[in-house]
């Protein structure tokens, strides 16, 4: 919780609020307690004022001018939650927490439940058990509409009735904002975005890119505590993705409050979030930084999404017997349960048994399946050790590999990365 | 053979255009000849009201008292009636489409009800609960002094006991195709559900419910059974347009084919409005 400033209050303590801006963003009728109300004050969305660019810093923000004081639970900022969303085909179970300025991602195959806990977050979805707290406040019979949260929905799901700039307006609107109040924070955000001169347009005459800054910028407009973004690159085609994925990315650095973000692209994943939560079947598997888990994978989804061989076996000293039979030599010294992962890139293959090597780490396999990899061939292999070796176009020439050809696998025990599971 | 196949080729070579050869595979008679029966069938009474219309003294006709009270009436209730279903209809049709309660498959098939029931049973169910000594009408009659039947309001009442059902049906079936999440996106920016509704749903089913309104109106302004059963038939009070169709062939038949012939006019300009929602089929 590096991030975690001491300076939003979390309960309704009103007489500190400082005099200063005043939002008009804020909805008139929210509860004391709601966690808007402990929100730190901000005027309407200039750029430079209200956010601390720059990304990872977890400075409090100067503007703020918050004196701290109860902090009967300093730990409660940002989000704490246990998702429980139980369904006849499909049951949900994470636990999930993050700090203000955090962007989490949750990454996971298609029907993993990662949507289902995003609408959970948002009240769309009732939760059948578990609880969920943001800054301090319990959201969990709150609905969506008292919900301090924003969503990017995936889609973007823009009004297509309105323009753009109304379309951003919309949220500030209902939280009580004149109409000329609305449209000028509006104006604000859309300018923020970089599209102040398609402020009038329709939806459907935006581009993917644009579309998606105003998805983007209509979350926002609200000031929300927790913002949720569903899948925000899938809708676009590759070209766009990688301007729009670095321009989200700054955006993100410079939001304030926690973000989540639901991901089935590793490298949108990694790009974006400054922590990574894997679901797979409704459970987390995994949770670290991008980096820990690139390396140190725990399940086969992973690896894969990583592009590495993960094996599970236990280790008395550089040897980890694998649970299906072989060994596997590391450099590691371990004992215990441990996973191997080695990148396909480690494996040399042969067609015959080599002599000179040492007996060390060389299976023999075979080839199921061969296909291009940028200007690489990836084998898969079955046989005594499952794995994809990478070679190339040459090499793979030279052996006569074709699915079904006999050949001999190693890999040498420094490339083997090996760690406790 | 038929009239109808030397028509439908001669209108193939003409749209078809000279270098398109069309293989036409052979119809079968026992379809092509009851269906060429029904389309005469169909239009045939349509053209016998354009053939004996008296076209000559039409203006005449036309501006005659008793034709534009008539007219005037209908198109004052019909309109009272579109505009009463769409106050009630809409909120119905969201209820019946978006929520969840209950019996919501009952409660549809009752409300297709007054679309399939004869229209004179619906007059004689009004008059049971809505009439002087109805179930509800006595209470009206003694407690405010209001009496339904046999007055203009009454003209009103019975046409959108007719007419809200096909508005129902629309603006239920638009609400359906549309894409809820638009809904959920309103609630997450912080709009009530009932705002999202005014200012998201709304606007997004605005055509479904113009044409549901047209549909609603059209049936309105023909309506006969009902009203007369329940309204009655007052001349400048309740006597709408096919009422006084009804009652002007008995004594003067050029004014009842001059009046079909405006009530034909009014059908074909809502088949014409509303052609994309249905013609598109062909």
């Amino acid at each position: 919780m590096t991030n975690s400033h001491p300076t939003a209050a979390d309960g309704p303590q009103p007489p500190h609020e400082p005099p200063a801006p005043a939002d008009p963003a804020q909805p008139p009728h929210e509860p004391p307690a709601a966690a808007d109300g402990a929100q730190p004050p901000q005027g309407p969305p200039a750029p430079d004022t209200d956010s601390r660019t720059g990304g990872a810093g977890g400075n409090p923000n100067p503007a703020e001018g918050r004196v701290p004081t109860t902090h009967p639970h300093p730990t409660t900022h940002g989000l704490h939650t246990h998702l429980v969303v139980t369904r006849p085909t499909f049951h949900l179970d994470i636990t999930l927490t993050a700090a203000p300025g955090e962007v989490v991602a949750l990454l996971g195959p298609n029907g993993a439940g990662k949507t289902t806990a995003l609408r959970a977050l948002a009240g769309l979805t009732p939760l059948t058990a578990g609880h969920l707290r943001l800054d301090g406040t319990e959201l969990d019979r709150t609905p969506p509409e008292s919900r301090p949260v924003g969503v990017v929905f995936q889609d973007y799901l823009l009004f297509p009735h309105l323009t753009a700039l109304d379309n951003v307006a919309f949220g500030p609107r209902c939280h009580g904002a004149t109409k000329a109040e609305a449209r000028t924070q509006a104006a604000a955000w859309l300018d923020r975005m970089g599209l102040a001169e398609h402020a009038g347009v329709k939806p459907r005459r935006l581009s993917g890119g644009q579309a998606q800054r105003v998805a983007l910028a209509r979350a926002l407009a609200t000031r929300p505590r927790l913002l949720l973004l569903d899948e925000p690159l899938a809708a676009l085609d590759a070209r766009t993705r990688l301007d729009v994925r670095s321009q989200l990315r700054r955006h993100l650095a410079e939001f304030e409050a926690v973000a989540v973000l639901v991901t089935h692209d590793p490298l949108d994943a990694m790009v974006l979030a400054d922590r990574l939560i894997v679901i797979e079947h409704g459970k987390v598997v995994q949770e670290g930084t991008p980096a820990d888990i690139a390396r140190r994978p725990r399940t086969d989804y992973i690896a894969h999404l990583v592009g590495l061989n993960l094996y599970r076996g236990r280790a008395e000293g550089h040897m980890v017997k694998l649970d299906t039979g072989p060994a596997i030599t590391t450099t590691e010294d371990l004992a215990g349960d441990v996973f191997v992962a080695f990148p396909p890139s480690a494996v040399t293959l042969f067609r015959d048994r080599p002599t000179g090597a040492s007996a060390r780490n060389l299976w023999r396999c075979e080839v199921s399946g061969l296909e291009t990899h940028g200007d690489q061939i990836r084998a898969d292999l079955t046989g005594e050790l499952p794995l994809a070796a990478d070679l190339t176009t040459v090499a793979a020439a030279e052996l006569d590999l074709h699915p079904g050809a006999p050949v001999w696998a190693t890999v040498k025990a420094t490339q083997t990365h090996a760690y406790p599971a | 053979m038929t009239k109808a196949d030397a028509s439908g080729a001669a209108a193939g070579t003409l749209t078809g255009g000279p270098r398109r050869r069309r293989v036409r595979a052979a119809v079968p008679l026992p379809l092509l000849l009851p269906g060429a029966v029904a389309l005469v069938f169909l239009l045939l009474p349509l053209v016998a009201l354009l053939v004996r219309a008296p076209w000559s003294s039409l203006p005449s006709l036309l501006t005659s008292t008793e034709v534009w009270q008539a007219l005037q009436l209908s198109l004052v209730c019909a309109t009272a009636a579109t505009a009463v279903s769409l106050v009630l209809g809409v909120p119905l049709a969201w209820l019946l489409a978006r929520t969840e309660f209950p019996g919501r498959g009952f409660v549809r098939a009752l409300v297709t009800l007054p679309l399939v029931l004869p229209p004179v049973v619906g007059g004689v169910a009004l008059l049971l609960a809505l009439g002087r000594n109805g179930v509800v009408g006595q209470w009206l009659d003694a407690w405010f002094g209001i009496t339904l039947p046999f007055t203009t309001a009454g003209v009103v009442v019975a046409e959108s006991f007719v007419a809200m059902p096909f508005l129902v049906i629309s603006v239920e079936g638009t609400l359906r195709a549309a894409d809820p999440r638009y809904e959920e996106a309103a609630t997450t920016l912080g709009a009530s559900r009932f705002t999202a509704f005014r200012r998201v749903t709304l606007p997004l089913i605005a055509p479904g419910i113009a044409a549901g309104s047209v549909l609603a109106w059209a049936r309105a302004l023909g309506e006969f059974g009902a009203t007369i059963t329940f309204a009655g038939n007052f001349p400048g009070r309740t006597q709408t347009m096919p009422l006084a169709v009804y009652l002007a062939l008995q004594n003067d038949p050029d004014a009842a084919i001059a009046l079909s012939l405006v009530l034909l006019t009014v059908s074909i300009a809502v088949l014409a409005a509303l052609r994309d929602r249905w013609m598109t089929a062909s």
